[in-house]
């Protein structure tokens, strides 16, 4: 068999899988933002720091998040909406997931490109109608995707992607969210 | 051999009445016996099965103690110390075949579900005349999950099915039971030790199956087609509504993406092995039918839903197991039912040896290889 190379160290997951298979204390992690209201509907947010591995652990470097609303909801667009970010979490997910899982299956990745769409009837945020939810009523993900490989095959690596998103099972499954006035 | 009740105890009492074995008649079989009846590529009814389980016992000579419950077993010095509801027992081996489906297992957000609505799991379902008039949430899409809601579905009940992975396949392939292409092809004698991922395939629900007269297909299609609604997996109960994932269309995809592997695989064998003449030619079935828009939300409250059926699945219960071989999710931890303690053995758990290993023709390989161990343990222990 030919080396293929996504770029993906699988070898490091499937240990650290074994690995953690015994040692589940080690497997939680705790994911942290901290945000600051700008001006407006304007707010910044930086990511640096996590918890995992039973310690805290850093990003090389921090990042920063603009969000703000388009001028059609006359605001200034400093960045983009925040409902938007979700569709950035959950492209960039699935995307790592084709990658790992087409390295793991021995196919080799050209090229992988995805569109999403969030489809949101912004009725329900502004309070103009209270059947109309708040958040999308629907999101499609469209892949297009060259690799050596079957567009069975293809079809599978996308669907195994979904099957280990994290992104995708929090989009898809409800999660308990606390807010809390410190 | 001791049995808690009587032979053939939990097919007789642990089973729905419509109930008809998966595996074909002629498949049906155990080493000295097997189906000698006219229609070989039917499937047995519950009584039926009991029948063939007692007559077994009986040209077999099997020296069943029945109504004895086992209540302990520990160790002692060379071997272990069985407490059974008639009395004590010493022995050096014991070989623990109490299958993997003694509970039905129910998530934990069902003790948040409105006591207004019903709930059954499958040790507890008869028949649909036993359940209130209205509708029916069937939670699971396994063979049990299936069976159930159809034939609520012509009980004239609407039916909602939460789909969680799944296993679809079609009652026929190429003119030929599927099970006869699983036994075939060789995939049913694939041991444990050369199986990919062996916790996945202990964990595997049952296969979309149905044994009926008309040997027809019960997948997801054709639940569809009855009238059953579709909806994902259950994932939590919130403010008395059920949520369900939206993330159904994927397993939808992973299921029909398997089935076609399998199809696959079983063609190909076909070819290699000449055997294309004598099968009708290779087919595919549509994809599962994605609904226009699954719900994902029901208020349970509302009245829609009179009974929740719960078809998740079954665990072992090893509570009177007093040795400590059992993991921290329930299973007993074994190497192809050699249990990690001497003298102690396992048979009939989920690819113990082989994928065949939970049928009832497939005991007979595995059972050959266990108590070959088990001998040899004997042997050297003296």
């Amino acid at each position: 068999m030919t080396t293929i190379d996504n770029g993906v160290n699988v070898q490091a997951l499937l240990d650290a899988r074994e690995v953690l298979k015994g040692a589940p204390e080690a497997a939680q992690f705790t994911w942290r933002a901290s945000s600051k209201w700008e001006n407006g509907v304007h707010s910044t947010t930086k990511i640096q720091n996590f918890f995992g591995l039973g310690q805290e652990q850093s990003h090389k470097s921090e990042t920063v998040f603009t969000a703000d609303h388009p001028e059609v909801f006359a605001a200034e667009d400093n960045g983009i909406t925040p409902i938007e970010y979700l569709l950035v979490g959950l492209a960039s997910c699935l995307t790592a997931g084709v990658a790992s899982v087409a390295q793991n299956r021995g196919i080799q990745l050209r090229s992988v490109e995805s569109t999403v769409e969030g489809n949101h009837d912004i009725r329900g945020i502004l309070g103009a109608d209270s059947d109309v939810r708040n958040g999308f009523n629907d999101i499609k993900v469209t892949f297009t995707i060259d690799a050596d490989a079957s567009q069975e095959d293809i079809e599978a690596l996308v669907a195994q992607s979904q099957k280990r998103s994290a992104v995708f099972d929090a989009l898809t499954n409800p999660t308990n969210v606390t807010v809390e006035v410190a | 051999m001791l049995e808690r009740g009587e032979v053939a105890n939990s097919w007789r009492r642990e089973r729905w009445d419509s109930l008809r074995l998966l595996t074909p008649n002629w498949q049906s079989r155990l080493p000295g016996h097997h189906y000698e009846g006219p229609d070989p590529d039917g499937y047995m009814t519950m009584g039926e099965v009991v029948e063939f389980i007692e007559r077994f016992a009986a040209v077999a000579r099997a020296p069943v103690r029945t109504g004895t419950n086992v209540t302990s077993v520990r160790r002692a010095d060379d071997g272990y110390r069985v407490t059974t509801s008639g009395g004590e027992i010493h022995c050096r081996a014991v070989v623990i075949a109490s299958g993997a489906c003694n509970q039905p297992t129910v998530p934990r957000f069902a003790d948040a579900v409105p006591a207004s609505v019903t709930q059954l799991t499958p040790f507890g379902y008869r028949s649909p005349s036993e359940l209130p008039d209205g509708g029916v949430l069937v939670v699971g899409a396994s063979a049990t999950g299936v069976q159930l809601a159809a034939e609520l579905r012509r009980s004239g009940r609407p039916v909602i099915l939460s789909v969680g992975e799944h296993v679809r396949l079609p009652r026929l392939y190429r003119g030929r039971d599927v099970l006869w292409w699983m036994d075939a092809s060789g995939i049913w004698d694939q041991r444990h030790d050369e199986v990919d991922d062996l916790t996945r395939a202990r964990r595997l629900p049952s296969p979309q199956l149905v044994g009926t007269p008309e040997r027809g297909t019960l997948d997801l299609n054709a639940l569809t087609a009855m009238g059953v609604e579709l909806v994902g997996r259950w994932a939590a109960v919130r403010d008395g509504k059920a949520l369900f994932s939206g993330g159904l269309r994927n397993v939808f995809s992973l299921a029909d993406l398997k089935m076609r592997r399998l199809l696959d695989t079983f063609d190909d064998w076909a070819k290699e092995h000449g055997r294309d003449a004598e099968v009708d030619p290779p087919e595919r079935f549509a994809p599962t039918h994605v609904p226009e828009s699954a719900r994902w939300q029901l208020d349970l409250a509302s009245g829609e839903i009179r009974t929740i059926v719960w078809a998740t699945g079954y665990r072992p219960d090893y509570g009177w197991l007093d040795v400590p071989v059992v993991d921290e999710k329930g299973r007993l931890r074994h190497e192809g039912g050699v249990v990690d303690s001497p003298g102690l053995y396992a048979l009939g758990l989920p690819v113990l040896r082989r994928r065949k290993s939970t049928f009832i023709h497939g005991i007979e390989d595995d059972a050959g290889e266990v108590i070959d161990h088990l001998t040899r343990h004997l042997a050297g222990n003296r």
